[in-house]
Protein backbone atom coordinates (compact mmCIF):
# COMPACT_ATOMS: atom_id res chain seq x y z
CA UNK A 1 0.00 0.00 0.00
CA UNK A 2 2.71 2.55 1.32
CA UNK A 3 4.92 4.24 -1.85
CA UNK A 4 7.69 3.01 -0.42
CA UNK A 5 7.05 -0.74 -2.00
CA UNK A 6 6.30 0.83 -5.30
CA UNK A 7 9.63 2.14 -5.06
CA UNK A 8 11.64 -0.23 -3.94
CA UNK A 9 10.03 -3.07 -6.32
CA UNK A 10 11.57 -5.92 -4.66
CA UNK A 11 8.81 -7.54 -2.93
CA UNK A 12 7.13 -9.53 -4.86
CA UNK A 13 3.85 -9.09 -3.54
CA UNK A 14 1.04 -5.93 -3.28
CA UNK A 15 -0.52 -3.63 -5.55
CA UNK A 16 1.19 -1.62 -7.87
CA UNK A 17 1.24 2.32 -8.42
CA UNK A 18 -2.01 3.63 -9.74
CA UNK A 19 -0.71 3.50 -13.61
CA UNK A 20 -3.35 2.67 -15.36
CA UNK A 21 -1.69 0.94 -18.74
CA UNK A 22 -2.97 -1.08 -21.78
CA UNK A 23 -1.36 -4.22 -20.70
CA UNK A 24 -3.11 -4.07 -16.64
CA UNK A 25 -6.46 -3.47 -18.73
CA UNK A 26 -5.55 -6.61 -20.37
CA UNK A 27 -4.13 -8.77 -17.53
CA UNK A 28 -7.46 -7.56 -15.67
CA UNK A 29 -9.69 -8.44 -18.31
CA UNK A 30 -8.44 -11.80 -19.08
CA UNK A 31 -8.52 -12.63 -15.60
CA UNK A 32 -12.29 -11.70 -15.25
CA UNK A 33 -12.86 -13.21 -18.32
CA UNK A 34 -11.58 -16.39 -16.75
CA UNK A 35 -13.53 -16.16 -13.34
CA UNK A 36 -16.40 -16.04 -15.55
CA UNK A 37 -15.51 -19.09 -17.07
CA UNK A 38 -15.30 -20.75 -13.72
CA UNK A 39 -18.16 -18.81 -11.88
CA UNK A 40 -20.73 -19.53 -14.45
CA UNK A 41 -21.56 -23.35 -14.56
CA UNK A 42 -21.96 -22.63 -10.42
CA UNK A 43 -24.24 -19.97 -10.84
CA UNK A 44 -26.33 -22.19 -13.67
CA UNK A 45 -26.36 -24.96 -11.02
CA UNK A 46 -28.07 -22.86 -8.34
CA UNK A 47 -30.35 -20.91 -10.63
CA UNK A 48 -31.49 -23.87 -12.29
CA UNK A 49 -32.14 -25.54 -8.99
CA UNK A 50 -34.56 -22.99 -8.02
CA UNK A 51 -36.38 -22.53 -11.13
CA UNK A 52 -39.48 -24.53 -11.95
CA UNK A 53 -39.68 -27.03 -15.25
CA UNK A 54 -42.09 -24.26 -16.79
CA UNK A 55 -39.58 -21.67 -16.24
CA UNK A 56 -36.90 -23.35 -17.82
CA UNK A 57 -38.94 -24.02 -20.82
CA UNK A 58 -39.55 -20.55 -21.35
CA UNK A 59 -36.54 -18.20 -20.00
CA UNK A 60 -32.74 -19.42 -20.74
CA UNK A 61 -30.29 -21.23 -18.06
CA UNK A 62 -28.64 -17.53 -18.18
CA UNK A 63 -31.51 -15.98 -16.42
CA UNK A 64 -32.28 -15.47 -13.11
CA UNK A 65 -35.18 -17.16 -11.27
CA UNK A 66 -38.20 -15.13 -11.24
CA UNK A 67 -40.30 -17.33 -8.56
CA UNK A 68 -37.05 -18.81 -6.50
CA UNK A 69 -38.71 -22.06 -4.83
CA UNK A 70 -36.76 -24.51 -2.67
CA UNK A 71 -38.95 -27.81 -3.44
CA UNK A 72 -36.97 -29.12 -5.82
CA UNK A 73 -34.51 -29.03 -3.50
CA UNK A 74 -36.89 -31.15 -1.03
CA UNK A 75 -37.55 -33.41 -3.90
CA UNK A 76 -34.06 -33.84 -4.48
CA UNK A 77 -33.14 -34.54 -0.88
CA UNK A 78 -36.24 -36.85 0.13
CA UNK A 79 -38.17 -38.25 -2.88
CA UNK A 80 -36.43 -38.33 -5.88
CA UNK A 81 -36.17 -41.83 -7.49
CA UNK A 82 -33.53 -43.84 -8.54
CA UNK A 83 -35.37 -46.75 -10.22
CA UNK A 84 -37.73 -48.43 -7.99
CA UNK A 85 -37.05 -46.83 -4.82
CA UNK A 86 -37.72 -43.20 -4.11
CA UNK A 87 -35.82 -41.84 -1.16
CA UNK A 88 -34.13 -39.29 -2.71
CA UNK A 89 -29.99 -38.25 -2.06
CA UNK A 90 -31.03 -38.91 1.94
CA UNK A 91 -29.77 -42.30 2.62
CA UNK A 92 -26.79 -41.73 -0.18
CA UNK A 93 -26.01 -38.94 2.12
CA UNK A 94 -26.15 -40.34 5.52
CA UNK A 95 -23.80 -43.30 3.53
CA UNK A 96 -21.07 -40.79 2.57
CA UNK A 97 -21.29 -39.47 6.49
CA UNK A 98 -20.75 -42.50 7.74
CA UNK A 99 -17.65 -43.73 4.95
CA UNK A 100 -16.57 -40.38 5.76
CA UNK A 101 -16.37 -40.64 9.42
CA UNK A 102 -15.07 -44.13 9.70
CA UNK A 103 -12.44 -43.81 6.71
CA UNK A 104 -10.76 -40.64 7.41
CA UNK A 105 -9.61 -41.04 11.13
CA UNK A 106 -8.32 -44.50 10.41
CA UNK A 107 -6.42 -43.66 7.29
CA UNK A 108 -4.54 -40.75 8.96
CA UNK A 109 -3.96 -42.47 12.11
CA UNK A 110 -2.22 -45.42 9.98
CA UNK A 111 -0.57 -42.98 7.80
CA UNK A 112 0.86 -40.88 10.48
CA UNK A 113 2.76 -43.72 12.03
CA UNK A 114 4.21 -44.88 8.80
CA UNK A 115 5.32 -41.64 8.15
CA UNK A 116 7.16 -41.35 11.43
CA UNK A 117 8.33 -44.88 11.28
CA UNK A 118 9.66 -44.27 7.74
CA UNK A 119 11.20 -41.26 8.80
CA UNK A 120 12.99 -41.69 12.24
CA UNK A 121 13.07 -45.50 12.55
CA UNK A 122 15.29 -46.25 9.83
CA UNK A 123 14.27 -50.23 9.24
CA UNK A 124 15.60 -52.41 6.95
CA UNK A 125 13.81 -51.83 3.40
CA UNK A 126 12.64 -48.72 4.28
CA UNK A 127 13.31 -47.33 1.52
CA UNK A 128 12.33 -50.07 -0.78
CA UNK A 129 8.73 -49.78 0.99
CA UNK A 130 8.21 -46.53 0.86
CA UNK A 131 9.24 -46.61 -2.65
CA UNK A 132 6.68 -49.16 -3.30
CA UNK A 133 4.36 -47.11 -1.96
CA UNK A 134 4.74 -43.89 -3.41
CA UNK A 135 4.63 -45.69 -6.70
CA UNK A 136 1.27 -46.71 -5.62
CA UNK A 137 -0.31 -43.48 -5.66
CA UNK A 138 0.42 -43.28 -10.05
CA UNK A 139 -1.24 -46.74 -10.40
CA UNK A 140 -4.62 -46.66 -12.00
CA UNK A 141 -7.48 -47.80 -9.86
CA UNK A 142 -9.09 -50.09 -12.25
CA UNK A 143 -5.72 -52.16 -12.61
CA UNK A 144 -6.61 -53.52 -9.05
CA UNK A 145 -10.28 -53.08 -9.01
CA UNK A 146 -10.57 -57.00 -9.62
CA UNK A 147 -8.49 -58.20 -7.40
CA UNK A 148 -9.39 -56.61 -4.78
CA UNK A 149 -12.96 -57.63 -5.71
CA UNK A 150 -12.20 -61.09 -5.44
CA UNK A 151 -9.92 -60.08 -1.97
CA UNK A 152 -13.00 -59.31 -0.03
CA UNK A 153 -14.92 -61.51 -1.51
CA UNK A 154 -13.39 -64.15 -0.06
CA UNK A 155 -13.34 -62.55 3.62
CA UNK A 156 -17.00 -61.48 3.34
CA UNK A 157 -16.37 -57.93 2.95
CA UNK A 158 -17.10 -57.15 -0.40
CA UNK A 159 -20.62 -54.62 -0.66
CA UNK A 160 -20.15 -53.92 3.39
CA UNK A 161 -18.89 -50.54 4.77
CA UNK A 162 -15.78 -52.09 6.54
CA UNK A 163 -15.17 -53.16 2.88
CA UNK A 164 -15.59 -49.82 1.75
CA UNK A 165 -13.31 -48.39 4.32
CA UNK A 166 -11.06 -50.81 4.08
CA UNK A 167 -10.67 -49.94 0.61
CA UNK A 168 -10.58 -46.05 1.05
CA UNK A 169 -7.67 -46.90 3.88
CA UNK A 170 -6.03 -48.72 1.36
CA UNK A 171 -5.66 -46.28 -1.45
CA UNK A 172 -5.31 -43.29 0.76
CA UNK A 173 -2.25 -44.68 2.45
CA UNK A 174 0.22 -43.79 -0.66
CA UNK A 175 -0.08 -39.98 -0.46
CA UNK A 176 -1.05 -39.59 3.30
CA UNK A 177 2.16 -41.56 4.23
CA UNK A 178 3.74 -39.44 1.54
CA UNK A 179 2.64 -36.24 3.05
CA UNK A 180 3.72 -37.44 6.91
CA UNK A 181 7.01 -38.72 5.59
CA UNK A 182 8.11 -35.55 4.09
CA UNK A 183 6.28 -33.74 7.42
CA UNK A 184 8.27 -35.68 10.04
CA UNK A 185 11.47 -35.33 7.72
CA UNK A 186 11.06 -31.62 7.93
CA UNK A 187 11.46 -31.88 11.61
CA UNK A 188 15.09 -31.90 13.16
CA UNK A 189 16.19 -34.76 14.03
CA UNK A 190 17.99 -33.76 17.06
CA UNK A 191 14.51 -33.76 18.76
CA UNK A 192 14.04 -37.42 17.90
CA UNK A 193 17.42 -38.05 19.28
CA UNK A 194 16.98 -36.16 22.45
CA UNK A 195 13.65 -38.08 22.97
CA UNK A 196 16.02 -41.14 22.69
CA UNK A 197 18.41 -40.37 25.30
CA UNK A 198 15.81 -39.52 27.53
CA UNK A 199 14.83 -43.31 27.01
CA UNK A 200 11.53 -43.06 25.51
CA UNK A 201 10.48 -45.58 23.43
CA UNK A 202 8.62 -45.72 20.14
CA UNK A 203 5.22 -45.60 20.62
CA UNK A 204 6.42 -42.41 23.85
CA UNK A 205 8.11 -40.95 21.50
CA UNK A 206 5.10 -40.96 19.17
CA UNK A 207 2.59 -39.78 21.50
CA UNK A 208 4.37 -37.40 23.23
CA UNK A 209 6.38 -35.61 20.89
CA UNK A 210 5.48 -36.15 17.50
CA UNK A 211 1.47 -36.69 17.87
CA UNK A 212 1.44 -32.53 19.42
CA UNK A 213 3.67 -31.44 16.15
CA UNK A 214 1.87 -32.90 13.77
CA UNK A 215 -1.34 -30.89 13.72
CA UNK A 216 -0.84 -28.71 10.73
CA UNK A 217 -0.32 -31.23 8.64
CA UNK A 218 -2.62 -33.91 10.59
CA UNK A 219 -5.38 -30.77 9.32
CA UNK A 220 -4.05 -30.46 5.78
CA UNK A 221 -4.69 -34.46 5.65
CA UNK A 222 -8.02 -34.61 6.90
CA UNK A 223 -9.51 -31.82 4.01
CA UNK A 224 -7.58 -33.91 1.44
CA UNK A 225 -9.39 -36.90 3.27
CA UNK A 226 -13.07 -35.35 3.41
CA UNK A 227 -13.00 -33.98 0.47
CA UNK A 228 -11.51 -36.85 -1.62
CA UNK A 229 -13.56 -39.38 -0.07
CA UNK A 230 -16.65 -37.50 -0.18
CA UNK A 231 -16.26 -37.17 -4.18
CA UNK A 232 -15.06 -40.40 -4.48
CA UNK A 233 -17.40 -42.76 -7.37
CA UNK A 234 -15.80 -45.45 -8.84
CA UNK A 235 -15.04 -47.12 -4.88
CA UNK A 236 -17.99 -46.33 -3.99
CA UNK A 237 -20.08 -47.80 -7.41
CA UNK A 238 -18.08 -50.90 -7.33
CA UNK A 239 -17.06 -51.85 -3.36
CA UNK A 240 -19.78 -50.02 -1.42
CA UNK A 241 -22.82 -52.36 -2.76
CA UNK A 242 -26.68 -51.45 -2.46
CA UNK A 243 -26.81 -50.88 1.13
CA UNK A 244 -23.97 -48.56 1.22
CA UNK A 245 -24.17 -46.58 -1.68
CA UNK A 246 -22.50 -43.13 -1.24
CA UNK A 247 -23.79 -39.44 -2.36
CA UNK A 248 -22.22 -39.46 -5.71
CA UNK A 249 -23.27 -42.71 -6.70
CA UNK A 250 -26.83 -42.12 -5.95
CA UNK A 251 -26.67 -38.80 -7.51
CA UNK A 252 -25.74 -40.41 -10.63
CA UNK A 253 -28.33 -42.70 -9.86
CA UNK A 254 -31.09 -40.09 -9.88
CA UNK A 255 -29.86 -38.36 -13.04
CA UNK A 256 -29.92 -41.73 -15.21
CA UNK A 257 -33.41 -43.02 -14.01
CA UNK A 258 -35.08 -39.60 -15.48
CA UNK A 259 -37.49 -40.91 -17.76
CA UNK A 260 -38.71 -38.47 -20.45
CA UNK A 261 -37.59 -34.88 -20.69
CA UNK A 262 -34.50 -34.58 -18.04
CA UNK A 263 -35.86 -32.79 -15.21
CA UNK A 264 -33.02 -30.31 -14.48
CA UNK A 265 -34.63 -28.30 -11.96
CA UNK A 266 -34.34 -31.70 -9.45
CA UNK A 267 -30.62 -33.12 -10.84
CA UNK A 268 -29.36 -29.68 -10.50
CA UNK A 269 -30.59 -29.58 -7.00
CA UNK A 270 -29.48 -32.98 -6.46
CA UNK A 271 -26.07 -31.80 -7.68
CA UNK A 272 -25.89 -28.72 -5.72
CA UNK A 273 -26.62 -30.87 -2.52
CA UNK A 274 -23.77 -33.04 -3.35
CA UNK A 275 -21.22 -30.72 -3.95
CA UNK A 276 -22.65 -28.64 -0.69
CA UNK A 277 -20.03 -30.66 1.45
CA UNK A 278 -17.06 -30.14 -0.28
CA UNK A 279 -17.61 -26.85 -0.90
CA UNK A 280 -18.16 -25.88 2.38
CA UNK A 281 -14.97 -27.60 3.16
CA UNK A 282 -13.20 -26.19 0.66
CA UNK A 283 -14.22 -22.13 1.57
CA UNK A 284 -13.72 -22.61 4.99
CA UNK A 285 -10.87 -24.35 4.93
CA UNK A 286 -8.57 -22.00 1.87
CA UNK A 287 -5.21 -21.63 2.09
CA UNK A 288 -5.02 -25.18 4.08
CA UNK A 289 -6.91 -26.77 1.45
CA UNK A 290 -3.92 -25.13 -1.32
CA UNK A 291 -1.37 -26.41 1.12
CA UNK A 292 -3.17 -30.19 0.24
CA UNK A 293 -3.29 -29.75 -2.97
CA UNK A 294 -0.05 -30.54 -4.33
CA UNK A 295 0.09 -33.66 -2.85
CA UNK A 296 -3.58 -34.22 -2.77
CA UNK A 297 -4.37 -33.48 -6.71
CA UNK A 298 -2.45 -37.14 -7.35
CA UNK A 299 -5.95 -38.50 -5.56
CA UNK A 300 -8.02 -37.10 -8.33
CA UNK B 1 -1.30 -51.62 7.52
CA UNK B 2 1.77 -50.23 5.82
CA UNK B 3 2.41 -53.34 5.32
CA UNK B 4 -1.03 -54.80 4.25
CA UNK B 5 -1.09 -51.40 1.60
CA UNK B 6 1.92 -52.71 -0.13
CA UNK B 7 0.79 -56.15 -0.38
CA UNK B 8 -2.22 -55.53 -2.09
CA UNK B 9 -0.14 -52.79 -4.34
CA UNK B 10 2.10 -55.73 -5.32
CA UNK B 11 0.03 -58.75 -4.91
CA UNK B 12 -3.14 -56.74 -6.60
CA UNK B 13 -0.87 -55.88 -9.80
CA UNK B 14 0.79 -59.50 -10.24
CA UNK B 15 -2.59 -61.14 -9.63
CA UNK B 16 -3.94 -58.79 -12.82
CA UNK B 17 -0.82 -58.95 -14.86
CA UNK B 18 -1.29 -62.78 -14.49
CA UNK B 19 -5.12 -63.14 -14.99
CA UNK B 20 -4.75 -60.93 -18.20
CA UNK B 21 -2.91 -64.61 -19.36
CA UNK B 22 -5.78 -66.15 -18.71
CA UNK B 23 -9.41 -67.02 -19.76
CA UNK B 24 -10.74 -65.98 -16.77
CA UNK B 25 -14.92 -64.99 -16.47
CA UNK B 26 -16.62 -64.41 -13.62
CA UNK B 27 -13.92 -66.47 -11.36
CA UNK B 28 -10.52 -66.35 -11.86
CA UNK B 29 -9.24 -69.44 -13.07
CA UNK B 30 -5.39 -70.39 -14.14
CA UNK B 31 -6.21 -71.94 -17.69
CA UNK B 32 -3.25 -69.89 -19.69
CA UNK B 33 -3.81 -68.89 -22.90
CA UNK B 34 -0.72 -66.70 -23.43
CA UNK B 35 -1.31 -63.67 -25.40
CA UNK B 36 -4.80 -64.46 -26.59
CA UNK B 37 -6.23 -61.95 -24.91
CA UNK B 38 -4.18 -59.38 -25.77
CA UNK B 39 -4.83 -60.52 -29.63
CA UNK B 40 -8.59 -60.30 -29.33
CA UNK B 41 -8.08 -56.93 -26.82
CA UNK B 42 -6.46 -54.84 -29.96
CA UNK B 43 -8.70 -56.30 -32.52
CA UNK B 44 -11.56 -54.94 -30.75
CA UNK B 45 -13.02 -51.70 -32.16
CA UNK B 46 -14.16 -50.37 -28.90
CA UNK B 47 -10.77 -50.65 -27.04
CA UNK B 48 -8.97 -49.17 -30.51
CA UNK B 49 -11.20 -45.95 -30.04
CA UNK B 50 -10.73 -46.02 -26.28
CA UNK B 51 -7.17 -45.61 -27.04
CA UNK B 52 -7.36 -43.22 -29.35
CA UNK B 53 -10.05 -41.23 -27.58
CA UNK B 54 -7.61 -41.17 -24.71
CA UNK B 55 -4.47 -39.79 -26.51
CA UNK B 56 -6.97 -37.13 -27.70
CA UNK B 57 -8.34 -36.55 -24.18
CA UNK B 58 -5.64 -36.64 -22.55
CA UNK B 59 -3.40 -34.22 -25.12
CA UNK B 60 -6.48 -31.54 -25.05
CA UNK B 61 -6.83 -31.80 -21.64
CA UNK B 62 -3.14 -31.64 -20.20
CA UNK B 63 -2.34 -29.15 -23.57
CA UNK B 64 -5.29 -26.78 -22.46
CA UNK B 65 -4.40 -27.12 -18.67
CA UNK B 66 -0.92 -26.17 -18.58
CA UNK B 67 -1.38 -23.06 -20.69
CA UNK B 68 -4.35 -22.05 -19.83
CA UNK B 69 -3.17 -22.87 -16.22
CA UNK B 70 0.56 -20.63 -16.93
CA UNK B 71 -1.26 -18.06 -18.44
CA UNK B 72 -3.72 -17.63 -14.93
CA UNK B 73 -0.57 -18.06 -13.17
CA UNK B 74 1.30 -15.27 -15.09
CA UNK B 75 -1.62 -12.49 -14.74
CA UNK B 76 -2.13 -13.55 -11.26
CA UNK B 77 1.80 -13.12 -10.06
CA UNK B 78 1.75 -9.36 -11.82
CA UNK B 79 0.61 -7.83 -8.35
CA UNK B 80 -2.62 -8.21 -9.39
CA UNK B 81 -5.51 -6.45 -6.72
CA UNK B 82 -7.69 -9.41 -5.21
CA UNK B 83 -4.83 -12.15 -5.74
CA UNK B 84 -7.01 -14.28 -3.06
CA UNK B 85 -10.68 -13.79 -4.57
CA UNK B 86 -8.78 -14.70 -8.23
CA UNK B 87 -6.89 -17.53 -6.69
CA UNK B 88 -10.27 -18.79 -4.58
CA UNK B 89 -12.38 -18.89 -7.72
CA UNK B 90 -10.09 -20.71 -10.80
CA UNK B 91 -9.76 -23.78 -7.93
CA UNK B 92 -12.87 -24.39 -6.12
CA UNK B 93 -14.12 -26.12 -9.14
CA UNK B 94 -11.83 -28.68 -8.08
CA UNK B 95 -13.33 -29.38 -4.69
CA UNK B 96 -16.11 -30.55 -6.38
CA UNK B 97 -16.33 -34.57 -7.64
CA UNK B 98 -15.73 -35.58 -11.16
CA UNK B 99 -19.99 -36.34 -11.28
CA UNK B 100 -20.83 -33.22 -10.26
CA UNK B 101 -18.37 -31.43 -13.43
CA UNK B 102 -20.12 -33.94 -15.78
CA UNK B 103 -23.49 -33.35 -14.87
CA UNK B 104 -23.15 -29.24 -14.58
CA UNK B 105 -21.59 -29.31 -18.18
CA UNK B 106 -24.05 -31.62 -19.29
CA UNK B 107 -26.74 -28.98 -19.05
CA UNK B 108 -24.23 -25.53 -20.01
CA UNK B 109 -23.85 -28.06 -23.32
CA UNK B 110 -27.43 -29.66 -23.99
CA UNK B 111 -28.55 -27.94 -27.02
CA UNK B 112 -32.33 -27.95 -25.86
CA UNK B 113 -31.53 -25.86 -22.55
CA UNK B 114 -28.09 -24.86 -22.52
CA UNK B 115 -25.35 -22.27 -24.11
CA UNK B 116 -26.96 -22.95 -27.50
CA UNK B 117 -30.19 -22.32 -26.60
CA UNK B 118 -29.67 -18.73 -25.10
CA UNK B 119 -27.74 -17.76 -28.34
CA UNK B 120 -30.49 -18.84 -30.30
CA UNK B 121 -33.03 -17.35 -28.09
CA UNK B 122 -31.01 -13.40 -28.58
CA UNK B 123 -32.08 -14.13 -32.25
CA UNK B 124 -28.90 -16.30 -34.06
CA UNK B 125 -31.30 -18.78 -34.81
CA UNK B 126 -28.45 -20.79 -36.97
CA UNK B 127 -26.02 -20.93 -33.76
CA UNK B 128 -25.04 -24.16 -33.41
CA UNK B 129 -23.04 -25.35 -30.43
CA UNK B 130 -23.68 -28.88 -28.88
CA UNK B 131 -20.44 -30.68 -28.91
CA UNK B 132 -22.12 -33.39 -26.61
CA UNK B 133 -24.75 -34.35 -29.29
CA UNK B 134 -22.10 -35.31 -32.11
CA UNK B 135 -19.80 -38.23 -32.13
CA UNK B 136 -17.13 -35.83 -33.67
CA UNK B 137 -17.33 -33.43 -31.37
CA UNK B 138 -18.25 -35.32 -27.72
CA UNK B 139 -14.92 -35.50 -26.65
CA UNK B 140 -14.24 -31.73 -27.10
CA UNK B 141 -16.81 -31.36 -24.88
CA UNK B 142 -15.42 -33.49 -22.19
CA UNK B 143 -12.02 -31.65 -21.90
CA UNK B 144 -14.29 -28.32 -21.75
CA UNK B 145 -14.96 -29.52 -18.61
CA UNK B 146 -12.37 -31.51 -17.10
CA UNK B 147 -10.16 -28.43 -17.69
CA UNK B 148 -13.02 -25.87 -15.60
CA UNK B 149 -12.43 -28.68 -13.50
CA UNK B 150 -8.33 -29.14 -12.58
CA UNK B 151 -6.74 -26.21 -14.13
CA UNK B 152 -7.10 -24.43 -10.92
CA UNK B 153 -4.42 -27.09 -9.77
CA UNK B 154 -2.13 -26.44 -12.27
CA UNK B 155 -2.42 -23.11 -11.89
CA UNK B 156 -1.85 -22.93 -8.34
CA UNK B 157 1.76 -25.60 -9.17
CA UNK B 158 2.69 -23.32 -11.78
CA UNK B 159 2.28 -19.95 -9.25
CA UNK B 160 4.21 -21.55 -6.47
CA UNK B 161 7.10 -22.59 -9.19
CA UNK B 162 7.25 -19.03 -10.77
CA UNK B 163 7.11 -17.15 -6.60
CA UNK B 164 10.44 -19.50 -6.53
CA UNK B 165 12.15 -17.55 -9.07
CA UNK B 166 14.88 -15.18 -7.99
CA UNK B 167 13.68 -11.71 -8.11
CA UNK B 168 17.13 -10.65 -8.85
CA UNK B 169 16.95 -12.35 -12.40
CA UNK B 170 13.74 -10.27 -12.86
CA UNK B 171 15.74 -7.12 -12.57
CA UNK B 172 18.91 -8.21 -14.75
CA UNK B 173 16.52 -9.00 -17.26
CA UNK B 174 15.00 -5.85 -17.12
CA UNK B 175 18.58 -3.62 -17.15
CA UNK B 176 19.77 -5.70 -20.31
CA UNK B 177 16.36 -4.80 -21.71
CA UNK B 178 15.09 -8.09 -22.82
CA UNK B 179 11.84 -7.87 -22.92
CA UNK B 180 9.30 -9.68 -20.54
CA UNK B 181 8.00 -12.21 -22.63
CA UNK B 182 11.25 -13.09 -23.73
CA UNK B 183 12.14 -13.35 -20.05
CA UNK B 184 9.52 -15.67 -19.47
CA UNK B 185 10.27 -17.71 -22.09
CA UNK B 186 13.92 -18.04 -21.95
CA UNK B 187 14.75 -18.18 -18.65
CA UNK B 188 11.77 -18.49 -16.24
CA UNK B 189 10.12 -21.25 -17.84
CA UNK B 190 13.23 -22.95 -17.91
CA UNK B 191 13.96 -22.57 -13.97
CA UNK B 192 10.19 -23.61 -13.59
CA UNK B 193 11.14 -26.98 -14.72
CA UNK B 194 10.40 -28.62 -11.28
CA UNK B 195 6.98 -27.14 -11.08
CA UNK B 196 5.82 -27.98 -14.34
CA UNK B 197 7.38 -31.75 -14.30
CA UNK B 198 4.62 -32.23 -11.10
CA UNK B 199 2.02 -30.76 -13.06
CA UNK B 200 2.55 -32.81 -15.82
CA UNK B 201 2.73 -35.99 -13.71
CA UNK B 202 -0.15 -34.96 -11.96
CA UNK B 203 -1.93 -34.64 -15.29
CA UNK B 204 -0.28 -37.43 -16.67
CA UNK B 205 -1.59 -39.79 -13.95
CA UNK B 206 -5.16 -38.10 -13.80
CA UNK B 207 -5.73 -38.67 -17.50
CA UNK B 208 -5.11 -42.38 -17.37
CA UNK B 209 -7.50 -42.87 -14.67
CA UNK B 210 -10.30 -40.72 -16.06
CA UNK B 211 -13.79 -42.88 -15.22
CA UNK B 212 -15.58 -40.65 -13.56
CA UNK B 213 -16.91 -37.84 -16.12
CA UNK B 214 -17.23 -40.15 -18.59
CA UNK B 215 -20.24 -42.06 -16.90
CA UNK B 216 -21.88 -38.60 -15.55
CA UNK B 217 -21.51 -36.50 -18.70
CA UNK B 218 -21.54 -39.05 -21.77
CA UNK B 219 -21.92 -42.78 -20.30
CA UNK B 220 -19.33 -43.08 -22.85
CA UNK B 221 -21.79 -42.54 -25.98
CA UNK B 222 -22.74 -41.03 -28.51
CA UNK B 223 -22.28 -44.39 -29.86
CA UNK B 224 -18.23 -45.45 -28.46
CA UNK B 225 -16.91 -42.13 -28.69
CA UNK B 226 -16.22 -41.07 -25.37
CA UNK B 227 -15.33 -44.64 -24.29
CA UNK B 228 -12.05 -44.84 -22.28
CA UNK B 229 -9.62 -47.40 -21.30
CA UNK B 230 -11.08 -47.17 -17.86
CA UNK B 231 -14.43 -47.93 -18.29
CA UNK B 232 -13.55 -50.61 -20.92
CA UNK B 233 -12.17 -52.70 -17.68
CA UNK B 234 -14.49 -51.98 -15.76
CA UNK B 235 -17.41 -53.50 -18.11
CA UNK B 236 -15.41 -56.03 -18.82
CA UNK B 237 -15.80 -56.70 -15.27
CA UNK B 238 -19.06 -56.32 -14.78
CA UNK B 239 -19.65 -58.51 -17.72
CA UNK B 240 -17.92 -61.13 -16.78
CA UNK B 241 -15.00 -61.55 -18.90
CA UNK B 242 -12.30 -61.11 -16.57
CA UNK B 243 -9.32 -62.05 -18.24
CA UNK B 244 -9.89 -59.91 -20.97
CA UNK B 245 -10.43 -56.91 -18.62
CA UNK B 246 -6.88 -57.66 -17.15
CA UNK B 247 -5.45 -57.34 -20.17
CA UNK B 248 -6.91 -54.02 -20.93
CA UNK B 249 -5.82 -53.54 -17.37
CA UNK B 250 -2.60 -54.17 -17.99
CA UNK B 251 -2.37 -52.06 -21.05
CA UNK B 252 -3.16 -49.27 -18.78
CA UNK B 253 -0.59 -49.98 -16.75
CA UNK B 254 1.78 -49.34 -18.83
CA UNK B 255 1.90 -45.88 -19.49
CA UNK B 256 2.26 -45.25 -15.85
CA UNK B 257 5.11 -48.07 -15.51
CA UNK B 258 6.90 -45.94 -18.50
CA UNK B 259 6.64 -42.36 -16.75
CA UNK B 260 7.80 -43.94 -13.27
CA UNK B 261 10.85 -45.17 -15.28
CA UNK B 262 11.13 -41.84 -16.91
CA UNK B 263 11.31 -39.95 -14.13
CA UNK B 264 13.72 -42.17 -12.19
CA UNK B 265 16.23 -41.81 -15.10
CA UNK B 266 16.13 -38.20 -15.06
CA UNK B 267 16.75 -38.43 -10.79
CA UNK B 268 19.75 -40.91 -11.28
CA UNK B 269 20.85 -38.57 -13.79
CA UNK B 270 20.28 -35.00 -12.12
CA UNK B 271 22.01 -36.46 -8.27
CA UNK B 272 24.74 -37.88 -10.57
CA UNK B 273 25.16 -34.83 -12.33
CA UNK B 274 24.98 -33.59 -8.55
CA UNK B 275 27.70 -35.54 -7.24
CA UNK B 276 30.44 -34.98 -10.22
CA UNK B 277 30.14 -30.44 -9.75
Amino acid sequence: MSSITATAGIEPFGPKPKQVTAARIGIYAFLIIAALFFLVPLIVMLMTSMKSMNEIRGGNIFALPTQPTFDYWVKAWSSACTGVACNGLAPGFFNSVKITLLSVPISIVIAMINGYALSFWRFRGAELMFAILVFGAFVPFQVLVYPIIFGLSRVGLFGTLPGIVIVHTIFGMPILTLLFRNFFSSLPVELFKAARVDGAGFWRIFFSVMLPMSVPIAIVAVILQVTGIWNDFIFGLVFAGRENMPMTVQLNNIVRTSTGTVEYSTNMAATVLTGAVPLIVYFVSGKWFVRGIAAGAVKG
Amino acid sequence: MMIVAIGVFVIGITFTVVLSFTNSKLFPSFNFVGWRQYEILWATPRWQQSVINIWFYGFGHIALCLSLGFALAVAIDQRVRGEDTFRTVFLYPFALSAVITGLVWQLMLDPNWGFQAFVRSLGYTDFTFAPLASSNTALLGMVVASVWNGVGVTMAILLSGLRGVDEEIWKAARIDGIPTWRTYLSIVVPMMRGAIATALVLLVVNVVRTFDIVIAMTGGGPGISTQMPATYVIDNINSRNVGHGMAAATCMLLPIAALIIVQAVYRWRASRRGRTT
